[in-house]
């Protein structure tokens, strides 16, 4: 049973990179608590990495990589153990609503993770020799690309020998390659479940 | 052979699909104003009833007033919220305690306090401190906002079951160590992310020996080690809890509940994925001195040195002792504090206003201090102030606030302006977590106390 809540279909996706080479980016960076005040979801891509990215005054802080010229792109790449801390999910509506379609690092944190990708947002697990590589070749030359073709499940930074395979689950990965989610699936067995609390 | 996670999660488990996803039936859904708006939103979108609302409860909490709560929210966002959650609520039949109302406070403080939470329970709620729940020997653990919705649509949610860990602390614990403590210090030595992809189970008989609020401090932090959530076997100190409690079982029903939360055990001979001990003589109160909660150092230790670190880390290590104002070598002890701040699903309930009011009893604020004493629950406010704590705080120069989240993350009135440091029994020093620019030391009540009567970062034992 799918209704018209489908998500963005996602299946290969190639693109520059936009580098955050910072570890343990918690999610009150990525959306301060102060942005969760909406009843919808729209609208957080505008203050993704707030007090990051912007000074009091609301002007762009140009050391700041979003800020930079030169980095542009659909995947954002960064340090271990990314979105760690509170679940709010507005950090992945922020990291969406800003224009990404994946995230890699070399370890994410639980709940983020099960946000993103519920949010059509492909979480993207390299080593750490991976990431390094990609930050490094992101330093180089600003035009580095990642390719990520989720039905194989690889991820590649183009040009180079770095090609590795990263997990997904079965059921998450058709989800995201077909736009299905989960409530639909879950209302979907309904008698089920009222099967199992008689039990 | 099963650990006690294995046993509640597998028994609620209704299908497991391909690729291992669980289908897992929760029997306890909380919900409050931040995370919820967006999965009501969803079902009516979809023309979707909830279907159990009668296992929900809701509690407005994060962006609430800690002060003049008779009267209207001034901000109107917030406002906003809150009132959206009222509506929600009143459409779906789920049931609210609104602010003002006795049952009314912090989501995870009063769960337990009126009974909703039991044994062997499964529980969700969109907050990671969710895991808070644990203490009482459930699966409990947060979830973001649409898993908040497949709950309500269905009362299950799709879930990777994540491994198990257990992390036991044996010993007698040294004058002036408490809970909050003893989750430091875990931390400290496990890092942020120590706990990623598991469910913790805490044991030992240090743990054995804390009482129930003490082990939810524990479970509560849990998550700030990565763990998708923490738990410690019900026993004796969770039956004395519970009983008598409005929403717990009575009577005939009572008895049955215990012999079958009685049961509630990891096996002698179950193994875990990941297994940890420590030993509680080792540890001394604690405080953090950088921007997580992994950054934390005995009081009377110094601030590390990165030398030993690699350069990915040590630049993140640099950026977050430069936040702080912080050098690597120097002493935490002697650091200014300008604000101190008691409360929170961490430290807001009333063994916490007790140990800090016992404390300052007799001492003195000290002036360059402002204070913020926050009680977790409107019943905690109560207690506080039928036992008296509320005039002895007074007198000595504290003032007892209203019930809610606070200056925890700020969504409220209640922020720490930038640049200054408050020492916080909460529980994430994260850069800007109390406010733009705000400068957290995370800590116990004891050690918070010791910073309020002294105005700099004191040793509570050398005051006790």
């Amino acid at each position: 049973m799918i209704t018209e809540i489908m998500r963005n279909k996602f299946t290969t996706l190639c693109s520059t990179v936009v580098p955050l080479p910072i570890e343990n980016i918690d999610t009150d960076q990525i959306i301060p608590a102060r942005f969760l005040k909406a009843t919808t979801r729209e609208g957080f891509g505008e203050n993704l990495f707030r007090d990051w990215r912007f000074d009091k005054e609301g002007n762009p802080k140009e050391e700041f990589v979003m800020n930079s010229p030169k980095y542009k792109g659909q995947i954002l790449v960064a340090g271990k153990n990314f979105g760690c801390g509170s679940s709010r999910e507005h950090a992945a509506w922020a990291i969406e609503g800003a224009g990404f379609r994946a995230v890699v690092s070399s370890f994410f944190a639980d709940i983020f993770r099960n946000n993103a990708l519920n949010n059509g947002l492909l979480p993207v697990v390299v080593s750490e020799e991976m990431l390094a590589a990609i930050f490094n070749a992101a330093k180089v030359d600003p035009s580095a690309q990642l390719m990520i073709d989720l039905p194989a499940q690889t991820i590649e930074l183009v040009g180079s020998d770095y090609k590795e395979t990263f997990e997904i689950a079965p059921y998450k990965k058709e989800c995201l390659m077909n736009g299905y989610d989960d409530v639909d699936f879950l209302v979907s067995i309904r008698s089920e479940i009222e099967a199992f609390e008689q039990k | 052979m099963n650990t006690l996670f294995d046993k509640i999660w597998d028994a609620h488990t209704v299908r497991v699909i391909d690729g291992g996803s669980c289908v897992l039936y929760i029997d306890r859904q909380y919900i409050h104003e931040v995370t919820s708006p967006q999965a009501f939103a969803g079902l009516r979108r979809r023309g979707i009833e909830v279907f159990r609302p009668q296992q929900v409860t809701a509690s407005p909490d994060h962006n609430i007033p800690t002060l003049n709560q008779h009267l209207p929210i001034a901000e109107p966002q917030s406002a906003e919220q809150v009132a959206t959650l009222m509506q929600n609520c009143a459409e779906n039949k789920i049931t609210i305690f609104p602010i003002g109302d006795e049952h009314n406070g912090i989501i995870h403080v009063i769960g337990p306090q009126t009974g909703l939470t039991q044994p062997g329970m499964t529980i969700v709620c969109g907050d990671s401190h969710t895991s808070t729940h644990g203490a009482l020997g459930c699966v409990a653990f947060g979830i973001g906002t649409s898993e908040v919705e497949m709950a309500l649509a269905s009362q299950c949610i799709l879930q990777s079951k994540p491994k198990s860990m257990r992390i036991n602390i044996e010993g007698e614990l040294g004058k002036g160590v408490y809970s909050k403590d003893i989750i430091l210090y875990i931390i400290s030595k496990l890092g942020t992310g120590g706990g990623t992809g598991h469910f913790v189970e805490f044991a030992g008989s240090a743990i054995r020996s804390l009482s129930m609020e003490a082990r939810m401090t524990i479970c509560n932090m849990s998550i700030e080690m990565g763990a998708r959530g923490g738990m410690i076997a019900p026993d004796q100190t969770t039956f004395d809890y519970l009983k008598g409690r409005e929403f717990a079982p009575q009577g005939e029903e009572w008895d049955a509940a215990v012999e079958r939360w009685s049961q509630l055990r990891s096996d002698d001979d179950a193994v875990f994925d990941k297994e940890v001990t420590f030993d509680a003589a080792d540890i001394k109160p604690m405080i953090t001195y950088g921007t997580n909660p992994g950054m934390g150092i005995a009081i009377e230790e110094d601030i590390p040195s990165s030398e030993s670190m690699d350069s990915a880390s040590q630049s993140t290590y640099r950026k977050a002792l430069a936040y702080m104002g912080f050098a690597e070598g120097e002493k935490i002890i002697g650091k200014k504090v300008d604000y101190v701040f008691v409360g929170s699903c961490t430290n807001g309930r009333i063994e916490d206003l007790r140990a800090f009011t016992n404390f300052v009893k007799g001492k003195r604020k000290a002036d360059n201090v402002t204070a913020w004493i926050v009680p977790g629950s409107k019943e905690v406010e109560r207690m506080a102030i039928e036992e008296g704590l509320r005039d002895v705080l007074q007198e000595a120069g504290f003032e007892l606030r209203q019930p809610g989240c606070s200056a925890c993350l700020a969504m409220n009135e209640d922020k720490i302006p930038a640049g200054k440091y408050c020492v916080a029994t909460s529980n994430r020093n994260f850069e800007g977590r109390q406010g733009p620019d705000s400068r957290t030391m995370l800590a116990g009540p004891l050690v918070a106390a010791a910073a309020a009567v002294t105005g700099v970062v004191t040793d509570p034992r050398e005051l006790m």
